[in-house]
């Protein structure tokens, strides 16, 4: 029997139970970034030069050695694992001088953090697997990251350059929606590496069962009203439906991504590209009240209520699990992947449809997967060398041997062009592993809906916001689940502790600025020492001239 | 002069991220010396005013349990290990496994701020309301508030060895227990390797350890939770050091997930 018992993710669903992977601490967060930007004020006064701003060198010094670290992120998927490693192996051959040291993790939140904390020392990894929500932090101080305007573009080094010897795609052929998520104040400050959206992964035989005819499009109501319908218990107080004690008939994994599809498909305000926030309005109010009125008859519930959707749906008691498609592999009676044993998996019918939809006609989902971005160093060599390598990360090989792993889709067209992805993509069903026909059918899915993703405006302070788009949802069915009153009132409250506890407050007007809340005692004390130390500096200053002076004289 | 000067700012700058890092790697090292204490205290119960009884408004631990999901309970208890303390915008966040004479009990994500947390020792009592939940066959209690109380009781480890495998075992759910004379199996089908960095060996140093263990002829995966004991600890290095076939005493609390998940705390040759 596999775990993944604490409570991680797949994808940027985060920061639900899993967060304890974030314990490192905003204690240590806030000071590294406190020292960040300490040291910055510092090397300012002094006219210090910030590290200098890139710019692609004429050639690839091959006589010289580079060691480059890559962080990456795998679903705790040991494939995932395999294949950075033989990529390394790969890359390496075509470029002896380069040696790549791979530092593997199982949590974007891990990463942000360690990060952070390395841009204080400078002691940042060439490659790392990323979000554009944390980019926009990284890039608090200057040329931390490398824009990669000049260097996708370099006749030479550029993807599909010349002097290259890595079969990278050219820009043109990296999707264009993609390519233009990773696009901050109008420069490319990462490059899309795998996407995926969310997937409704649906116990198709439970809804025959109860009498519906599942649509192609699945629209909330029609996932409200099966999910009710199926509350029913008999006199032994079973669930009819599956004659189990347990039924959870609709699990959501991401309520950060459930608040943020509903508003989109009801276009509805969330946040401007500016970064002002529109979260708290009426029609999220709306939102939540239907959601809570099903979380109280406990027709729905989430992942950090109640536990993974994969599990509920594979023992029979879920008929409706939303999950990111990069979930696929865990999904179904034949899932390669499995948490529960095997006594309580049941036989069931697998169907993968998008996320619920208001308006079936113009769907809407969102775009989520990991991307690549590069960090600056002194030598302009070795960031040279950490590009060679990222554009080797997007050749063929790494790309579609990657998105098979689970329903990720290649992010180059040239990828979903190949011959062997397209025999990959027509297998599906063949086996419960390579060929399982539900992760296939997500990347389908996916692949066939490109045009119809979304994501969100990215500003500092974004992450915050989509953390509080789930945590309204958590709460309101928490509160649903203990029976509390939620009315208009509790709305009222919720709106404004959310806005607090999220620091959103004054995003709320155009100001564009984050009101971070009062300093801790300890972020307090470090500035109080520094203003100690600087006034100590003053006085031995102004002694030293009076000593001179007097000596002069 | 100018040495002078960047010889200070320099001294100012070290001074202030060594103070900064010592203070935010105080609660791993407060959770892993929690643990290694619970070990080397593992003392028969210490004797303190009654551990079973409870003041007034407070649940029996079989009122606890018998209580109904999602709704508000008032426990007392004694902190049996530590597993970690964070915090996010929402507020602080402390898991922790507590005993008393009757049952176990583990709480999620309690409120408790850093300074208490430290507070809190091995054998330490303490009153907690929160909410009674369930994630993924884990009772647990969530969002509790803590209020620690006078009072201290360590609890003996509960050999469950024999229950391994059956229904009964569930009962113990979170109890501090332990497994003997368990005998190291292969953490893959034909690998030698005793233990798995995460669940199918896609982990790294860090990383919760896998490791398998048979007793009468059934094999039994157990972990070593790396919130709980991270890879400083005695625990984490002595899996590392298995081999398959040595046969071992465990001893671990009896988290759930899916199943029982037991998270080891200590491990030794077999007595």
């Amino acid at each position: 029997m596999t775990r993944r018992s604490d409570r991680q993710t797949n994808d940027m669903t985060k920061n639900r139970r899993a967060e304890v992977p974030e314990k490192p601490r905003r204690a240590s967060l806030f000071a590294a970034l406190l020292l960040l930007g300490l040291c910055l004020l510092l090397s300012g006064c002094h006219g210090s030069k910030d590290r200098t701003e890139f710019s692609v060198p004429e050639a690839f010094d091959e006589s010289k050695e580079y060691e480059i670290t890559f962080w990456a992120k795998n679903d705790t998927n040991i494939r995932q694992t395999t294949i950075y490693e033989q990529a390394i192996r790969d890359f390496e051959a075509l470029y002896p001088n380069i040696h790549v040291n791979l530092r593997l993790y199982t949590d974007y939140g891990k990463i942000y953090n360690d990060v952070i904390t390395n841009i204080a020392t400078e002691t940042t990894p060439n490659v790392c697997i990323t979000y554009p929500d944390h980019i926009a932090t990284y890039m608090t101080g200057s040329n931390v990251v490398v824009p990669l305007d000049e260097l996708m573009d370099d006749e030479n080094y550029g993807l599909g350059g010349s002097e290259t010897k890595v079969d990278a795609p050219a820009k043109e052929e990296i999707i264009p929606e993609f390519l233009n998520e990773c696009m901050l104040g109008g420069h490319y400050y990462a490059v899309p590496y795998m996407r995926s959206t969310e997937a409704c992964y649906v116990n198709k035989t439970f809804v025959e069962k109860l009498g519906y005819e599942l649509p192609d499009v699945l629209t909330w109501d029609f996932v409200w009203e099966v999910s009710e319908a199926a509350m029913q218990k008999d006199a032994d107080d079973n669930f009819v439906l599956n004659g189990q004690k347990v039924l959870i008939p609709f699990i959501y994994k991401s309520t950060d991504n459930m608040m943020i599809q509903m508003l989109k498909q009801k276009d509805a305000d969330y946040s401007t590209g500016t970064g002002e926030i529109g979260l708290f309005n009426d029609t999220t109010k709306e939102l939540l009240y239907t959601i809570g009125e099903h979380a109280g008859t406990r027709a729905f519930s989430t992942f950090k209520i109640s536990g993974y959707p994969a599990n509920f749906l594979n023992a029979g008691q879920c008929i409706f699990a939303v999950d990111s498609t990069a979930g696929a592999t865990w999904m179904g009676t034949d899932a390669p992947l499995c948490d529960i044993s095997e006594d309580k998996i049941v036989e069931f019918e697998t169907a993968v449809r998008t996320v619920p939809q208001f308006d079936p006609a113009g769907q809407k989902m969102i775009s989520q997967g990991p991307s690549i971005c590069l960090f600056n160093k002194e030598d302009p060599q070795e960031v040279l060398a950490s590009w060679l390598f990222t554009q080797y990360l997007l050749s063929n090989k790494v790309q579609i041997a990657y998105s098979e792993t689970e329903g990720y889709i290649p992010v180059t067209s040239k990828a979903h062009a190949d011959a062997e992805y397209q025999d990959y993509l027509s297998r599906g069903g063949e086996d419960n592993d390579k060929y399982y026909s539900v992760k296939i059918d997500a990347a389908q899915m996916l692949l066939s809906h490109t045009g119809d993703t979304f994501v969100t405006p990215v500003f500092n302070g974004s992450t915050s916001l989509r953390d509080a788009a789930g945590y309204l949802i958590e709460c309101v069915a928490k509160s649903m689940r203990r029976k509390e009153n939620v009315d208009d009132a509790y709305m009222q409250k919720l709106y404004s502790d959310t806005k607090a506890l999220y620091h959103l407050e004054n995003r709320m007007s155009a100001s564009g600025k984050t009101d971070l809340g009062p300093l801790p005692s300890g972020a307090k004390a470090l500035i109080a020492t520094l203003v100690v130390v600087w006034i100590l500096i003053l006085a031995y200053v102004i002694s030293e001239q009076v000593r001179k002076r007097a000596k002069r004289q | 002069m100018k040495k002078k000067l960047a010889i200070a700012l320099v001294f100012a700058c070290t001074m202030m991220s060594v103070s900064v890092y010592a203070e935010s790697a105080q609660p791993v090292e407060a959770a892993a010396e929690a643990v290694e204490a619970a070990e080397d205290t593992a003392a028969p119960a210490e004797e303190a005013a009654a551990p079973a009884a409870k003041s007034e408004g407070v649940m029996t631990y079989e009122e606890y349990m018998a209580a109904e999901m999602d709704t508000e309970v008032v426990i007392e208890a004694y902190v049996q290990a530590k597993q970690s303390w964070w915090e996010d915008e929402q507020g602080p966040k402390a898991t922790i496994y507590a005993q008393d004479e009757d049952g176990a009990y583990f709480l999620y994500n309690a409120v408790v701020t850093q300074e208490d947390y430290e507070k809190l020792e091995v054998g330490t009592k303490f009153k907690a309301t929160g909410y009674k939940s369930e994630w993924s066959g884990e009772i647990e209690i969530t969002e509790a508030v803590i209020e620690i109380e006078e009072g201290s009781f360590t609890a003996e480890a509960f050999d469950a060895t024999a229950l391994l495998g059956t229904d009964d075992l569930i009962a113990h759910q979170n109890e501090k227990v332990s497994f003997k004379g368990m005998t190291v199996e292969p953490a893959q089908e034909g690998s030698d390797a005793a233990y798995l960095y995460s669940y199918d060996g896609s982990g790294s140093e860090g990383d919760d350890l896998y490791f398998n263990v048979s007793v009468n002829g059934a094999v039994y995966t157990f972990t070593v939770e790396s919130y709980l004991c991270d890879s400083s600890s005695d625990v984490y290095k002595a899996v590392k050091e298995l081999k398959v076939g040595d046969v071992i005493d465990l001893e671990g609390f009896l988290y759930w997930y899916e199943g029982a998940n037991p998270h080891i705390t200590s491990v030794k040759a077999a007595q």
